[in-house]
């Protein structure tokens, strides 16, 4: 059921409005708090000695100058820390045969990635602990390399850990129904690709960092992290430090982005807070942006080799296809490395009514930096594998892709349901969402463009994709597997004794507005004025347990808690008016910060109320015990998750002689559901296309033959800038999820999983008149240029 | 990424900044606008034992009309240059190529001898200044000369500057036989370039310097001679041959090579008039 409509259209409600966010104008005039704007007394500073060599035994250590050098407080090898650290091994039970091996903050014995840490140095200052690193020397014997994940498995390949005997971390088949009958019958043709998606990475405007301050006399550890998830970090650090959980204290003031790399367990961010236990006192690391393309988690790094199945009259019969996912040497902990993989194997064709389906994931190991969960996990691989072939499809048997779409797309009436690979899905608008887009972009017109600029020899292509997010997980997700990850999140409400609210949520804020959206509920479930109301993230001492912000749950499941807990205080507020205003609790409500008759007339106004609570008590009866502050917990149950969909168009022009694309243009229809606040869902899908266009045509982590990144700069490594992005037009479609009273699903990585491929589509349609494809991002001029000679020899 | 420690010395004037690089005996360096200069000292790659800083040398920052040429002190910024009126009318090809040297923050810090004095095989002053014919005035302990363009460049962050500072470069006055054409490729708006050129045509003769393209900005004598005899764009281009062009992750040499005939031809077909 959708909620009481009331909630959603009060004369004084926010949700669903423009709202500019409350913090925007502290962030910009530069009063933020990041970790690096932490500085305590005693504080001193970690700086690292990082592997060289992609693998290596490490010898010997001799750290002798450097303990001796101006400022060095303290010098730890992966031995010394190993004594005060437990390792962490990135395994889950519900991702049944999942391999990884122990890690150690620091390498013990062998070095397996480049900038893997290898010494801490702990100094006065970040300057002198960098140069006591240079009087760190390390003697490595360097080991074959296992670099390029195709040859990973090969027989003979360096193997990265002798335990486990080969470098497969992990492998999942899923086959539904006879995908070799349906690619057999008479009508059917099939088109086949091999796709490469490259390395990238997140690249946060604020890298990584932590500032961890040890009290020994209440065996105390703080934690001031630039995180999203700052009570798995308690667990975590509670875990591997031998420290009881309530004793950690983990807070993550402002943070100035995130997509999924400030999610996990970094050994540099441990050694730090253990160094601070051991030293018994603050002790601050922050990765330079060198050290951050070298250690963040990187993202992709897929090899797919896949098919699909059409009819004649253009009815796709099933999807086939390989997956061969490199992840670096270990499987990322706590959240594990095979997520990415087990999306693909899950998502791809998720949009479209299918019979038959086959798919084999393999994730291996490579001495590489560890790869993980960034924004969009998995999904822009699902998402270019089945959309890159329905067009080429499309284009096989002379159909329109836009038709061949609605051939194939789920009914928007036909929910709830499940996909070919038994993803229970409701609440979606495919259909919809495609048509709107269709006139959004005005596609006939735009086409009949594309046809009079091919003939001047402009090279403009359309691409589309049809898709579905992920959002708002259950505890299906990590918990189900033994992570200590919260499904559900809290939010606490209380009312001051000045007529303001004060909330405080166990989701966090990295910059995409969270805070701005909790407000707006509470300010406009229980009844004041946006300005009246104080909102707390990020502090695992004041607010509630729960997940953080990731998976775009933030809204969907931390939104809905706030909205329930202001409601349960709306509720305790009405029944202490009610007998002070001698009135049934049915003929009040509270409006614009007051209680007012169901007109809106006021009665007594909030601040009122709240002083008679507590500061006059005996004007109260006896009996009545007013509670002006309420707590309520939401998780999604029913649902593994709660899908979104959405239809997006990229119109783009290739340069033949270059090799260069120019995105003219593109557009993405997006139903999350309930939209809180249009301002930031717009800011997260333009945001999200954006890095999904990063993605798609600039950023690439390059390694060469022997593990040795070769673009750690951001002179060399591409993140899209603003001078090359082109318009982004949204719109939305709002079909709230049954799932919660707000009926709010995520929006935050829609545009990374579908981006890519309406690029890739674009281009390949913009390149079709001249026989070329191209089949792997991102898509540089050299490789275009590279498939427009292959269609030359052809 | 904090650079190693280092003196920082801040000259009143030429002569002194000269004492000091003789002092420090190679071991210093001068600053100029810091671009390229202070990241790479904070990734250690360069860690000079003194920073001599060039920012009060009043003498090396300034636009001079001298009759046939401009002189352009070696201090003068991007930005300076961008929004002067002399270098707008008398250097038509500068106001063609400023806008692709980076971005606006860069171009306020950036300097024009700094460039020249770094020699980056991808930045487009070299190339410019070979494009332009243009002279370096340089100052050392054994006095002043001037080098032509011609000479300055040997290769790879490599220059003919022997312990000594630029003091400021000389440019032709345009003349009103000559047109001016300027490319450059990049895949983001103010990178380095995968491949550009920089022309300066007189009457029928040409000098066309490329950048991004090998080691160090490189004129091609026999495609300019190509040019000059009006042969057709296939043969001229066939003169690239002799290039050695660079292989790096960016680019191939392959595709810099397709990639410069792309710059010449574009910046042909939009040469000045």
């Amino acid at each position: 059921m959708t909620g009481p409509a009331h909630i959603f259209d009060k004369p004084n409600r926010y949700i669903g409005k423009p709202e500019p966010r409350a913090d925007a104008a502290r962030l910009l005039q530069g009063r933020g708090t990041y970790v690096d704007d932490q500085k305590l007394p005693r504080m001193v500073h970690a700086a690292f000695v990082r592997s060289p060599h992609a693998h290596a035994t490490i010898l010997s250590i001799n750290a002798e100058e450097a303990r001796a050098a101006t400022g060095v407080v303290a010098v730890y090898s992966g031995e010394d820390l190993a004594k005060h650290v437990t390792p962490y091994v990135g395994t889950l039970t519900h991702l049944a045969g999942l391999r990884s091996m122990p890690q150690h903050p620091l390498a013990v014995g062998v070095a397996r990635w480049q900038g893997e840490p290898v010494v801490m140095i702990v100094a006065t200052s970040r300057a002198l602990a960098e140069d006591a690193c240079e009087l760190v020397y390390v003697d490595y014997a360097e080991l074959p390399a296992a670099v390029d994940s195709e040859t990973a498995l090969d027989t003979g390949a360096p193997i990265i850990h002798s335990e486990l005997g080969s470098n497969l971390a992990w492998e999942r088949d899923v086959v539904v129904g006879d995908i070799d009958a349906a690619f057999a019958a008479p009508d059917v043709h099939v088109v086949e690709r091999q796709f490469r998606f490259g390395r990238h990475t997140g690249v946060t405007l604020e890298t990584r960092g932590t500032v961890c301050d040890y009290d020994p006399s209440e065996d105390q550890l703080t934690v001031y992290y630039s995180g999203q998830a700052p009570h798995m970090m308690q667990v975590i650090f509670s875990k591997h430090l031998d420290l009881p959980e309530e004793n950690i204290r983990v807070i993550s003031n402002d943070v100035g982005g995130s997509f999924g790399i400030k999610i996990h367990t970094y050994g540099d961010e441990i050694a730090t807070a253990a160094a601070a236990k051991l030293l018994k006192r603050p002790v601050k690391f922050i990765a330079d942006r060198f050290e951050s393309f070298l250690t963040d988690i990187h993202a992709r790094d897929h090899i797919v080799r896949a098919k699909m199945g059409v009819t004649e009259a253009g009815k796709i019969v099933g999807i086939d296809f390989d997956d061969l996912t490199g992840i670096g040497p270990f499987s990322m902990y706590p959240r594990t490395s095979a997520i990415e993989c087990n999306q693909v194997l899950n998502l791809t064709g998720a949009p479209y009514v299918m019979e038959n389906y086959r798919a084999k994931g393999r994730v291996v190991f490579q001495n590489k930096t560890l790869m993980c969960q960034y924004r969009a996990v998995g999904h822009p691989i699902a998402m270019a594998i089945a959309d890159g072939l329905l067009e080429d499809a499309a284009r096989k048997i002379g159909m329109d892709p836009v038709a061949l779409r609605e051939i194939n797309l789920m009914a928007d009436d036909s929910y709830p349901r499940t996909s070919a690979t038994g993803m229970k899905l409701d609440d979606l608008s495919h259909k919809r969402a495609l048509r709107k887009l269709t006139d959004l972009m005005n596609y006939d017109g735009l086409r009949a463009r594309q046809t009079l600029a091919r003939k001047k020899g402009i090279y403009r292509g359309i691409g589309f994709v049809s898709m579905v997010e992920v959002t708002n997980p259950s505890p299906m997700f990590y918990g189900i597997g033994g992570a200590p990850i919260a499904s559900q999140d809290g939010a606490t409400v209380r009312l001051d004794a000045g007529g303001a609210l004060h909330v405080s949520s166990s989701i966090t804020e990295q910059g995409q507005g969270t805070n701005a959206i909790l407000a707006q509920i509470a300010a406009g479930v229980f009844g004041v004025d946006l300005n009246r109301v104080k909102v707390t993230t990020g502090d695992t001492a004041t607010t509630p347990y729960g997940g953080g912000t990731w998976a775009s749950r933030g809204a969907g499941i931390g939104g809905e808690a706030m909205l329930q807990a202001a409601q349960a205080l709306k509720d305790q507020v009405l029944e202490v008016a009610g007998v002070m205003l001698q009135t049934g609790v049915e003929t009040l409500d509270i409006q614009s910060g007051a209680v007012t008759d169901i007109d809106g007339s006021v009665r007594l106004t909030l601040a009122d109320l709240a002083r008679t609570v507590y500061y006059r008590g005996n004007e109260l009866p006896n009996d009545l015990n007013p509670e002006l502050i309420a707590t309520r917990h939401y998780r999604v149950t029913d649902f593994p998750f709660v899908f979104t969909n959405g239809a997006m168009a990229a119109h783009v022009e290739v340069d033949i002689e270059t090799g260069f694309v120019k995105v003219l243009h593109f557009w993405a229809v997006e139903d999350c559901g309930r939209v809180i606040n249009p301002l930031l869902v717009d800011e997260q899908i333009r945001g999200g296309v954006v890095q999904g266009i990063g993605g798609a045509l600039y950023e690439e982590c390059h390694y060469s033959p022997d593990g040795q990144f070769l673009n750690a700069t951001m002179a060399d490594y591409m993140v899209p800038m603003a001078s090359e992005m082109p318009e982004i037009t949204i719109a939305h479609i709002e079909t709230p999820t049954k799932t919660s009273i707000l009926g709010a699903k995520g929006a935050g990585e829609a545009g990374t999983g579908g981006a890519p491929a309406a690029i890739l589509n674009a281009v390949n349609d913009a390149l079709s008149p001249l026989g070329a494809s191209i089949w792997q991002m991102p898509m540089t001029p050299e490789r275009i240029l590279a498939s427009l000679n292959q269609a030359d020899c052809n | 990424m904090k650079a190693p420690d280092f003196d920082y010395l801040r000259p009143a004037s030429l002569a002194a900044a000269v004492a000091m690089l003789v002092e420090y005996d190679g071991e210093a360096m001068p600053l100029a606008g810091g671009q390229s200069l202070m990241p790479m000292m904070n990734f250690r790659m360069a860690a000079p034992e003194a920073l001599i800083d060039l920012v009060n040398l009043s003498e090396l920052r300034g636009i001079w009309v001298e009759s046939d040429t401009i002189r352009i002190g070696a201090m003068t910024s991007y930005a300076d240059l961008k929004g002067d009126a002399a270098v707008q009318k008398h250097i038509p090809l500068f106001s063609l190529a400023l806008p692709h040297i980076a971005h606006d923050a860069i171009r306020n810090r950036g300097t024009i001898g700094g460039s020249l004095a770094l020699a980056d095989p991808a930045a487009e002053m070299p190339a410019l200044m070979l494009a332009l014919n243009a002279n370096i005035e340089v100052e050392g302990p054994d006095g002043a000369r001037m080098l032509s363009a011609d000479d300055f460049f040997l290769g790879m962050f490599e220059t003919a500057l022997d312990g000594e500072l630029i003091k400021a470069i000389h440019i032709p006055v345009a003349k009103s036989e000559q047109r001016f054409g300027f490319h450059e490729l990049t895949q983001r708006h103010g990178d380095y370039a995968l491949a550009g050129v920089a022309i300066v045509q007189t009457s029928n003769t040409y000098r066309a310097a490329f950048f991004g393209v090998a080691d160090r900005a490189t004129r091609v004598p026999k495609l300019e001679a190509a040019l000059e005899q009006n042969e057709d764009i296939t043969s001229v281009l066939a003169h690239l041959n002799s290039v050695d062009f660079t292989d790096d992750i960016k680019a191939n040499h392959t595709t810099r090579q397709r990639l410069a005939g792309v710059a010449l031809k574009r910046a042909l077909k939009g040469m000045t008039t």
